[in-house]
């Protein structure tokens, strides 16, 4: 089946109203042919319904009836659509700023990001708070959109100094691949297929960069990471003895006869073997789900780390953490929390509150007492135990947290550490 | 190229081995809600894969309307007796008895959304704090939305504005008293992915999934099966058709699709250039444009 064997690609979208985020995520999903005519019935009448003379493909993604109502998307959704190359996950996220919290989750898992520009204004404040954001959450891609060239005139002249500025803005991000391209979302221009209204254009479409772009590099295939999710003792007559750890690999690349150490026993064994479902695995990295079994019998449990003997990560209980607060409660110092990393759950305390981030300037703001709603900040937080940590810029997995209220068990924030 | 690329199903594979995971280590109670359909057969292999070689830790629970496919009850019995997997089963008819509930009446009547009390009362009942469903992003605009770890309030109710945020991997499934989890670890799949999946694993299906001879009606613009639980509306035929079901609910309102595909790679073929939805054929998603919003709120599937 030619279906089989592609690979995955997550991406996620932001954007404000009248961007044309909806109708470039409609024109994605029409003009690869993941429309099904049902769907496309329901859009045709609601776009009737509505008074309108065109058929309406941004309301392909409308979802909730608070949404409908009020003309706005105001959570995350996520749409599918495969083309024969890859399969794709797109994480539509709202673009205002108080749906940062919303756009940081998109960002979360995401390979890619389209980052999308109205060609008649130009950068705005919300171009620099999605291009913070894609960086901030070290998404490795961005595919900048110029939208709306119809409405230009197709004009190079207003595309080169959109693609400046931007430039000139993203000098001081961390995004190691940015493309740019100029496109028309509402009638199709370089989204899937080439305009012919833009022949100084020599660049590709967004799909071919999509179906194209490489992301197979962008795992840490160096530091070798696996939390332990659970332990797996059979206690049947076949299995009287076995004890595998089950988990997903975090980094790196293990290999069965592999010297390894756990944490935080710090007791050295070698992997005996890999496998999932009975079937043996030579070779397991990011982001399979394995069982491993050791030689030595070492009594590791959930929340403990098995990693390369030479290799180890940071272990610790001070964290500094860039977090996006996300509860409408405000947070201080002194305040006591959860924290969940990878398979790991402590009490912990806010120690210090360092700066804010003016998300629009990049400029700091020191001297802070508290840090509210969609802030992005700098905090010092000390763990209740020892936890075993990367940098979230070597390893998104072992580098991130969420943060969880003690009393009402809500995720509050979601920190990358430093 | 290098060689660390994994396929698009072994990384929905791994993803949802992983939700299943830490639903085991996370709770007290979980289990699967187990319909018998195609999805809840992908979420079942899939527990077995993560645990191996030991059994499920969980049990299924079945919500039987009475109304079932009889395939479908023997396909269940089949699965886990070959498991080795406790089941437990709540009956609508148990709660209509008992006046918890009231039957609908007239030629559309359904069962469907009876089933919401009967699937609360029984989650309650064994104190089950997670139960995982076979609920795909992809099936319907209100499911787009769901989290992984979907939070339901003591009423077993979801609030679709004030759902957790769900970063990385990192699942929080904390949680007062009362309160549970929904959790759907094949969010992520499609319905072609779930057909790929079953082929390549080599799952079986209850027969209904491919093409077979059945008497059947058409009800606005929908192919019912005939069957004791459906009042014939006048002027409607029973037929016999050659059909197959892309979905696997309440014969009642199930719809079924014209079809010849007998085998996988027919229904594969047939999917990749099918022009409706899978739910297109469904009834209880036809009774408004907000009808899963506002079945999901009250606590269904």
């Amino acid at each position: 089946m030619e279906y089989q064997d592609i690979e995955l690609l997550r991406f996620t979208t932001a954007g404000s109203v009248d961007d044309g985020k909806s109708t470039l995520i409609g024109r994605l999903l029409y003009d690869s042919k993941s429309i099904f005519q049902d769907q496309l019935q329901a859009v045709e009448e609601s776009s009737r319904s509505k008074g309108y003379d065109y058929v309406d493909l941004s309301l392909l993604t409308d979802g909730l009836k608070s949404e409908r109502e009020q003309g706005i998307t105001i959570d995350v959704a996520y749409r599918y659509f495969a083309t024969p190359k890859r399969k794709f996950i797109i994480a539509d996220t709202p673009g205002h700023i108080q749906y940062t919290r919303n756009m940081v989750t998109g960002a979360s898992t995401a390979n890619l990001a389209i980052i999308l520009i109205d060609a008649r204004k130009g950068m705005m404040e919300q171009t620099h708070r999605h291009a913070f954001i894609a960086s901030l959450l070290r998404i490795p891609h961005a595919i900048v959109c110029i939208n709306k060239m119809d409405l230009v005139d197709y004009s190079e002249h207003i595309y080169n100094d959109i693609v400046s500025s931007f430039k000139a803005f993203s000098s001081k991000l961390s995004i190691k691949d940015i493309q740019f391209i100029p496109i028309s979302a509402l009638h199709g221009d370089n989204v899937v297929n080439r305009s012919k209204n833009m022949d100084w254009y020599a660049g590709s479409t967004l799909m071919y960069h999509l179906e194209n772009v490489h992301i197979s590099s962008d795992l840490n295939l160096v530091d070798c990471r696996f939390a332990i999710q659970s332990v797996i003792r059979p206690h049947t007559f076949d299995y009287q003895d076995y004890r595998g750890f089950a988990g997903r690999i975090d980094g790196g690349v293990f290999k069965p006869g592999d010297r390894v150490k756990s944490l935080p026993s710090g007791f050295i064994s070698t992997i005996k073997t890999i496998e999932l479902n009975g079937e043996e695995i030579l070779e397991a990295f990011s982001p399979m789900s394995v069982t491993i079994t050791l030689e030595d019998d070492i009594d590791n449990s959930r929340g403990d780390m098995i990693v390369r003997e030479n290799n180890v990560p940071n272990i610790g209980q001070d964290l500094e953490v860039l977090v996006s607060w996300m509860s409408t409660k405000p947070i201080q110092t002194r305040t006591k929390v959860i924290i969940k990393h990878t398979t790991n759950v402590c009490v912990a305390i806010i120690k210090e509150l360092k700066y804010k981030i003016d998300i629009n300037t990049l400029h700091r703001i020191e001297g802070i007492d508290q840090v509210e709603m969609n802030d992005i900040a700098r905090m010092s937080i000390r763990t209740s135990k020892p936890i075993f940590y990367d940098s979230y810029k070597r390893n998104r997995q072992t580098g991130s947290v969420i943060i969880i209220d003690e009393q009402t068990n809500e995720t509050i924030g979601a920190g990358m550490i430093i | 190229m290098s060689n660390y690329v994994i396929s698009h199903l072994k990384e929905l594979e791994s993803e949802a081995i992983y939700v299943i995971r830490e639903v085991a280590a996370q709770f007290e109670n979980p289990a699967i809600l187990f319909s018998g359909g195609k999805d809840s057969i992908v979420l079942t292999h899939l527990a077995k894969k993560a645990f191996f070689p030991a059994k499920i830790p969980f049990p299924l629970i079945h919500i039987d309307t009475g109304h079932n496919f009889p395939e479908t009850i023997a396909f269940r019995d089949a699965l886990v007796e070959n498991l080795g997997v406790r089941l437990i089963v709540g009956l609508v008819q148990e709660a209509i008895d008992k006046g918890r509930v009231r039957e609908e009446n007239g030629a559309d009547a359904s069962r469907n959304s009876l089933q919401i009390v009967t699937l609360l009362d029984t989650l309650e009942t064994y104190k089950v704090d997670a139960a995982m469903g076979g609920a795909r992003r992809d099936e319907e605009k209100a499911r787009a939305k769901e989290r992984f770890f979907s939070h339901r309030d003591e009423f077993g109710q979801w609030d679709p504005k004030n759902q957790r945020p769900e970063l990385w991997n990192l699942f929080n499934g904390r949680q007062n008293y009362g309160e549970h989890f929904r959790v759907f670890p094949i969010s992520n799949w499609t319905e072609m992915d779930v057909w790929e999946y079953i082929k390549q694993e080599n799952i079986d299906l209850p027969s209904l999934y491919f093409s077979h001879q059945r008497d059947c009606v058409q009800r606005d613009g929908a192919i019912l099966a005939n069957s004791d639980y459906i009042k014939l509306k006048e002027n409607e035929k029973v037929m016999p058709m050659t059909v197959r079901y892309r979905t696997c609910g309440d014969m009642t309102i199930t719809g079924a699709v014209e079809s010849t595909a007998d085998s996988l790679d027919k229904i594969i073929k047939e999917i990749a250039t099918t022009r409706t939805t899978e739910r297109g054929g469904r009834a209880d998603d036809k009774r408004a444009v907000t009808a899963m919003e506002d079945r999901k709120k009250q606590g269904y599937f």
